[in-house]
């Protein structure tokens, strides 16, 4: 038996569907991501299981028990929003100290599992601040610390890291994996961005206009993607001879198809060029390893592994 | 669930209902009741008051005066609010918040007292204005402003000028400073930046200030009782009178009840007008 | 590139004098040593604020104000806030019709409001009395509560009273918790221009107080009616230190702008 299993979950605004018939099974420590763009149903379905949007069909249950009966004040799910949502009038020590006063978990333990948590996302020092006081780093943190130190069944992240810079947001995807993997809780995140959720998750559900379009690890959804859809939403893709091929997966031959660089563009570590072929417009990434590449206007053949 | 922001405002709909509809209905029905001298208020249905209000010229003469005084005062203070809105805008940070307080700060002042201010520098003859406007050498023989119109607009827009501020300089706030300097690099001039970019962008603050100022004074009351003393009336002072003075109440009430319909009719057109022109930009 | 020049500079403080001018002037006519209305210049005298003391109508009515004004800004603020709560969370049918319903104080002509509650107290038995004040006062400075407890209500993200419930706290005890600490300074600053309103409404009380329950400003207004005199500028100079103290204050725990901009931002 799944841990958490969404069984033809459904959601209705008027005559708009939000959520149209998700069904998902979540194994106990596993790390799930819901992907898709906005207006996907992913924030939906996060609310759904926390209990503040009730579904219009379908059920949700949770070690086998029907959650939908549960009130959200009583579900036990640690929930880190997107905006934080910390508590503006409290100290960092009392927005953690929050959920274990409600559990009536008393003084000393409280105060002990209030530092645990705080040290476990590197805030011992910032116990006494206010959010205000705080980087967005560091509230983030704070949300963080506050979801986990009531030991939640699930672990609910509705696109936790949206609002942090873009080298902040890498250093906490590695912290977040380090930190769900020293706790165990079951994690349900939700994100619109494709690289955080491969990075994260165990399973990615790509989700578009309510529907799961795939439910597979990071790498199977990527490399066989099941619909064009989610193809083109994991990366870059090109339509060739009625299959999708990655660009990376395409290389300067000797011979193949003929074509003419366009464009040419300098990333780093890879180069990007869009090749002209009877094809139409081709996209390729190429890795930079010093050597000199065709420049625009360059006549190529392309070539790319058919199995 | 569905009734619960109608429970929630159930306490204020109950206050208003009681207190705000029903005493402006009463006071509709008062305007078509009879009154005497002696007989006092009589229950009856008749147009006697209404009539005499559309037929004596002293009426047409008094609500003329009403709205020719917040014509000028809304003008006036357009005129001489908007620029100063502007420089507060481009104040730095300490000096800003200053003169803020010190030109919005009077509009929690007691009208009273502002107005005791200007009865004080108008005094007669000997009046502190007529002094320095004497003195400075801009005039011969002291100006009457006490129980006059000017007296009166001068005072009035002194009292309503931070409205006018407050709302043009709302506006300007969410003017982008950098548009100015894209003008200025594309080759306008002052005038030309003034004219072309920074005065449409104010209009929408100075129209919905002018209907504020104008609405305000053409119902205001203490300052014209003040300065325009007993002979000079306008809409508002001789509501008052026929109320507390002669007790013509139901004359009193086609008064009130003609203000109201005048201001709400030209202050829905003017927010119309305002919305129209400039509702697609500033949405 | 965006400074003030000289000219901008000049104009500023011709029109900051304009506007200081007649406060300014009440507040030195009040220091006169004379009998009359006079510009004291080598002598000062405290003798007209010594004077007040000898009129009792205008001690009496000064308490009077301040009761009412604190009792009708506290009722307003009581039933704003439930108001605002139903304004700011829901969508409903009536929701612009009775937005606009509570904010017509604003646009409704004060005569016109003091005319009708004349009329209605009257007829009802409440004419003259202290209640029919407090009713008509709650109804005037509504709007002000209503916006600032409004602005308070909308600026509270609902997310983190869901957070609240996710870690486990009741309703009772995320209003209590978390929901009525965040509103507060709304509601404060709310009483606080409510108060600052009835203080100084002249214009609707002047039709309903009767010689017992004489406001402030009333009896300032029926003061001045009858004749100038020094003591009405002490009066006024009071009035006026009162009133600047409380902006001050108000400025430093609320910022005057956002209050005011509020205020203006009714003419849309």
């Amino acid at each position: 038996m799944s841990f958490l299993e969404l069984d033809a979950l459904r959601k209705t605004f008027g005559a708009q569907v939000a959520v149209d018939g998700l069904s998902l099974k979540v194994q106990k420590g596993e790390f799930v991501s819901l992907l898709g763009p906005s207006g996907c149903g992913k924030t939906t379905t996060l609310q759904m299981i926390a209990g503040f949007v009730d579904p219009s069909g379908g059920a949700i249950r949770l070690e086998g028990q029907d959650l939908l009966a549960v009130k959200p004040a009583k579900r036990g799910l640690g929930i880190v929003f997107q905006s934080y949502a910390l508590f503006p009038h409290m100290t960092a020590a009392e927005n953690v100290a929050f959920g274990p006063e409600m559990q009536g978990v008393g003084g000393g333990e409280r105060a002990k599992r209030v530092a645990d948590a705080l040290e476990l996302v590197g805030l011992g020092a910032f116990a006494a601040r206010h959010p205000r006081q705080l980087s967005g780093g560091q509230q983030q943190r704070v949300a963080l610390a506050r979801a986990l130190v009531i030991r939640p069944r699930i672990l609910l992240l509705d696109e936790p890291l949206s609002n942090l810079d873009a080298k902040l947001r890498e250093e906490m995807q590695i912290e977040l994996r380090q930190i769900q993997r020293t706790v165990g809780t079951t994690t349900i995140l939700v994100t619109h961005d494709q690289a955080e959720a491969m990075a994260l998750s165990d399973r990615v559900v790509v989700m578009n206009k309510g529907r799961a379009e795939q439910i597979a690890t990071p790498l199977d959804a990527y490399e066989h993607p099941a619909t064009p859809f989610v193809a083109s939403f994991l990366g870059k893709t090109n339509l060739l001879e009625g299959s999708a091929v990655r660009p990376e997966r395409i290389a300067f031959a000797t011979s193949g198809l003929a074509g003419t660089v366009r464009t040419r563009i300098f990333q780093g570590n890879h180069w990007l060029y869009q090749v002209e072929t009877k094809s139409g417009l081709v996209t390729v990434i190429r890795q930079n390893t010093g050597e000199d590449m065709p420049g625009e206007g360059a006549a190529v053949h392309l070539a790319w592994g058919t199995r | 669930m569905k009734s619960a922001p109608y429970l929630l405002s159930l306490p204020a709909l109950l206050l208003f209902a009681a207190i705000v509809i029903v005493p402006l209905g009463m006071t509709v029905a008062l305007s078509f009741h009879d009154w005497g001298q002696y007989k006092g208020i009589e229950p009856v249905f008749i147009l006697k008051n209404w009539r005499e209000v559309f037929t004596d010229s002293y009426y047409a003469e008094m609500f003329g005066r009403t709205f020719r005084i917040a014509l000028l005062v809304t003008l006036f203070s357009a005129v001489f609010g908007a620029p100063e809105a502007y420089i507060l805008n481009r104040m730095k940070s300490p000096w800003r918040g200053i003169f803020l307080l010190v030109i919005l700060g009077p509009l929690l002042i007691s009208v009273v007292a502002r107005t005791l201010g200007w009865a004080l520098l108008f005094g007669g003859n000997a009046g502190l204005v007529n002094k320095a406007l004497t003195g400075l050498g801009l005039i011969d023989a002291p100006l009457p402003f006490m129980f006059t119109e000017t007296g009166m607009v001068v005072a009035m827009v002194h009292v309503l000028m931070p409205y006018m501020v407050l709302s043009v300089w709302a506006a300007l706030q969410r003017l982008d400073p950098q548009v100015e300097n894209a003008a200025i690099a594309l080759g306008a001039g002052p005038l030309t930046v003034m004219r072309r970019i920074v005065l449409p962008q104010a209009m929408p603050g100075i129209l919905s200030g002018a209907v504020i100022v104008f609405a305000l004074a053409a119902s205001a009351f203490a300052t014209p009782a003040i300065i325009g003393g007993r002979r000079l009336k306008v809409a508002s002072t001789l509501a008052y009178d026929e109320f507390l003075n002669t007790l013509n109440w139901p004359l009193g009430a086609v008064v009130a009840v003609l203000l109201l319909v005048a201001l709400v009719i030209i202050m829905v057109g003017a927010n119309r007008l305002v919305e129209r022109r400039y509702g697609q930009v500033f949405r | 590139m965006s400074r003030n020049g000289p000219l901008a500079l000049a104009y500023h403080t011709l029109f900051v004098i304009f506007m200081l001018m007649p406060i300014v002037v009440v507040c030195w006519v009040a220091f006169t040593p004379e009998g009359f209305l006079s510009f004291p210049t080598s002598h000062w005298s405290l003798r007209w604020f010594y004077a007040i003391g000898r009129y009792p109508e205008f001690i009496s009515a000064f308490w009077r104000s301040l009761g009412l004004g604190a009792l009708s800004s506290a009722f307003a603020v009581a039933i704003s806030v439930p108001a605002a709560l139903a304004i700011a969370r829901y969508r409903f049918p009536g929701r612009e019709g009775m937005t606009a319903l509570f904010m017509s104080p604003l646009m409704i002509p004060h005569v016109v409001l003091g005319i009708a509650f004349l009329r209605f107290f009257t007829e009802i038995g409440l004419g003259g009395t202290f209640t029919g004040l407090v009713l008509s006062h709650i109804v005037v400075v509504l709007p002000f509560a209503l916006r600032l407890t409004l602005a308070s209500a909308v600026g509270l993200d609902s997310r983190i009273e869901h957070a609240a419930i996710s870690l486990g706290a009741s309703e009772a005890t995320v209003l209590k918790r978390i929901t009525l600490p965040l509103v507060l300074p709304g509601l404060v600053s709310g009483w606080a221009l409510a108060f600052i309103n009835s203080f100084d409404e002249v214009t609707m009380t002047v039709f309903i107080a009767a010689p017992g329950t004489e406001t402030l400003p009333v009896r300032m207004f029926l003061y001045i009616q009858d004749n100038i005199d020094p003591l009405v500028t002490s009066v006024s100079a009071c009035v006026i230190a009162v009133t600047v103290a409380a902006l001050i204050a108000l400025d430093r725990a609320y910022g005057l702008e956002r209050l005011l901009v509020g205020k203006a931002g009714h003419g849309r």
